[in-house]
């Protein structure tokens, strides 16, 4: 569906069933560089059991119109704007990545805004290296090579996708070659720049779960973990052989901590 | 920052697409002879069925070891996914039917297979898909050929019979230029020698039957969707960018993003055409994948070895060759595109003309003992056809001209036997077949 978020149009994928914004909502958030496509499963399952699914394309990125936002914190705000123009007044997050930052941030800052986290590929800083800092403000190819290859683990390099015959490595480097020239390098800035995640996760009130790579060598699991210390109600999950590309890589794990997690709880 | 480092070729001609069975760790990758597979509960069910998990329903829409082999081909030609079909003429026929529908047409080289001609040709008009045929030397001829409801255009990297090369990198910006994807048949190189994708291809796809198998024991085809064309910025293309009624009213590019040809391909081509590989055939074709660069490797190089006994024999006085074309060879119109395209050898296809014409054509092919004379390719071991007293021998001379075979033009596959055994033979057979 189509929405308007500060001026600027704004897709968002709602997993093949109309938004019902009465039903308890559920907004995904990708990684730099990527798009909603990155949550096609979860997206569609969580849409036909019973949750309103928003999986956005963030300013810039997929067929959202504007320019990426620079920092975390004003992508964070950025989710509350799009809560408000989807009438949504409390969500699930569930982010991946750069996406697992604005999640954790608007859980921190907007806490009455948020239900629950769900952090995929997530540590309290993202430290970016350099070079790749350097490729991708450059809009180097290079860049997408290395966040493509380091960011998968042993089930994206050599495969055994979940989906009959698609091959998971190809799949995201062509993915991150459609995203417009300088969104990659503006996204990977937003995650160098975060330093508050620690204070974040310690500010979170609400329920976390985290979907954690045991061979994740972007953000390891065990710096994962320790974020995942710092909230009071936290929840760790660590797939074994899952790389930083958490949702395509195990496609099948995630839905079911998903739907584990935003089960409605008995009071 | 340290380089991302990626599986080369070999590895993933052996690994990619299979992880060791879960359920017994065999380390080969087992044959799935299974039509149907059990679901954990209803919801699972529904789940599977709804696009909300995934895995396997029923084995002519996907099937795990059917799937290896799909991914195993995504991964060697680079490409976001593939669906393995029936034969090579199926993975033909799928892509096509799933970029258009009655009224659409194709732009496609005039040297292709002669079956892929019959389809283009004879039978997809009757559907209302009709096909302009090009010299594929002929760049213009592409551009002038493209129409307004043209959908697709379509050629090989190495053209039948004459050993064309075609211009990935001009044919593909001509297609692009016009807002389409351009498929390539690299049935007669394999991944190993080209990758159409890195030169600008769309979709790429094989007879499996060949090269890839390499030991001529099953039939079976692919079509690998490289990710790469924007179906929508492209308008032309409402079975991939317009809600699908037939499929839970799916967009494919807005579910699917780069995915979206190959996943239409398998959920509405493989559901409803139905010309899904075996998983037997899948097991067969991938025993031949495993061994792919060391085969290919073999064949070149006996290539290169045959190729220079011929020419040996076309410059001796009492030499019995009249000529030889291999893409490779300084005379071949194609040489400096092939070197840019095939740097790694142009295939194991030669062909040659034989003194003494149709003749003495027919007598080489009976003296030959090593040579296997059968209408097939890309086998592991050495073939030989006389097109002009085989598969043209209802055309005269003149006729035979007109489809670029000659009465005295040979053709030769070559395998993987001994080389030193090729030329004994090859040798013996023509002095047989020329002698006065």
């Amino acid at each position: 569906m189509e929405l308007s978020v500060n001026g600027h149009a704004v897709y968002a994928h709602t997993g093949g069933r109309p938004f019902d914004p009465a039903l308890p909502a559920v907004v995904l958030i990708h990684g730099a560089g990527m798009d909603h496509t990155v949550w096609s499963l979860q997206t569609r399952y969580l849409a036909h059991h019973g949750r309103a699914v928003l999986a956005v394309d963030l300013p810039g990125h997929g067929r959202s119109a504007g320019v990426p936002l620079a920092s975390v914190a004003e992508l964070a705000d950025w989710v509350v704007s799009l809560l408000d123009a989807a009438g949504v007044e409390r969500a699930a997050l569930v982010g991946h990545s750069m996406g697992a930052l604005v999640a954790l941030d608007t859980a921190a800052r907007h806490g009455e805004r948020v239900e629950s986290l769900a952090l995929l590929g997530v540590a309290e800083v993202m430290p970016v290296h350099p070079d790749l800092l350097a490729a991708a403000a450059a809009n180097d190819p290079s860049s997408i090579e290395l966040v493509i290859g380091w960011g998968h683990g042993p089930r994206g390099h050599v495969g055994g996708s979940a989906a009959p015959g698609l091959a998971l490595l190809p799949g995201g480097r062509r993915l991150m070659q459609r995203t417009p020239p300088g969104v990659l390098g503006i996204d990977l800035a937003a995650c160098n720049a975060y330093e508050r995640g620690g204070e974040a996760a310690s500010a979170v009130a609400c329920p976390a779960l985290f979907l954690l790579g045991a061979a994740d060598r972007m953000t390891p699991a065990k710096a994962g973990r320790a974020l995942a210390a710092r909230v009071k109600a936290s929840q760790v999950v660590v797939l074994p052989g899952v790389g930083h590309m958490v949702m395509t890589e195990d496609p099948d794990a995630v839905v079911d901590a998903l739907a584990q997690h935003l089960a409605p709880k008995a009071r | 920052m340290a380089e991302a480092k990626f599986f080369k070729f070999d590895t993933l001609s052996l690994h990619a697409g299979q992880r060791p069975d879960p359920a017994t760790g065999a380390r080969a990758v087992p044959i799935y002879q299974s039509t149907s597979f059990v679901f954990d509960d209803t919801d699972h069910a529904a789940s599977l069925f709804n696009l909300e998990r995934a895995g396997h329903i029923y084995s002519r829409i996907s099937n795990p070891t059917v799937a290896v082999l799909e991914e195993r081909l995504a991964a060697l030609e680079g490409g976001v996914g593939a669906v393995c079909t029936a034969s090579g003429q199926a993975a033909l026929t799928l892509a096509i039917l799933t970029l258009m529908d009655a009224g659409g047409h194709i732009v496609a080289s005039s040297s292709i297979y002669g079956g892929s001609r019959n389809l283009l040709a004879y039978t997809l008009p009757r559907f209302g898909i009709t096909t302009t045929f090009v010299n594929p030397r002929d760049l213009d001829g592409f551009r002038n050929a493209i129409r307004p409801e043209t959908r697709l255009v379509f050629g090989e990297v190495l053209g039948n019979p004459g050993l064309e090369v075609l211009d990935i990198p001009e044919v593909s910006q001509i297609a692009h230029d016009a807002g389409l994807p351009l498929m390539v048949d690299a049935t007669f190189v394999t991944p190993y020698l080209c990758k159409p994708l890195s030169f600008g291809a769309d979709l790429v796809m094989h007879s499996c039957t060949k090269w890839l198998a390499g030991h001529g024991v099953a039939i079976g085809g692919a079509v690998i969707d490289g990710g790469t064309f924007d179906w929508e910025a492209s308008g032309k293309f409402p079975t991939l960018t317009e809600p699908y009624a037939g499929y839970h009213g799916i967009d494919f590019v807005e579910e699917f993003g780069p995915a979206a040809f190959v996943m239409r391909a398998r959920a509405e081509g493989l559901r409803d055409f139905g010309a899904c590989m075996s998983p037997m055939n899948a097991f067969q074709i991938l025993q031949g994948v495993e061994t792919l660069p060391l085969r290919m490797k073999g064949h070149i190089h006996n290539t290169r070895k045959v190729i220079g006994f011929l020419e040996s024999e076309a410059y001796a006085d009492k030499g019995a060759v009249a000529w030889v074309t291999y893409p490779e060879l300084v005379d071949h119109p194609d040489h400096r595109l092939s070197a840019r395209l095939l740097p790694h050898g142009a295939g194991s296809i030669i062909s040659f003309g034989i003194k003494g014409g149709r003749d003495a054509g027919r007598r080489f092919i009976e003296k030959l003992t090593l040579f296997s004379h059968l209408a097939n390719v890309g086998d592991a071991k050495s073939l030989v056809i006389h097109p002009a007293s085989t598969t043209h021998a209802q055309l005269d001379a003149e006729a035979l001209k007109a489809s670029g075979v000659g009465e005295d033009m040979i053709r030769l596959s070559i395998g993987l036997e001994d080389c030193d055994d090729l030329i004994d033979d090859l040798r013996q057979a023509l002095r047989a077949a020329t002698k006065p």
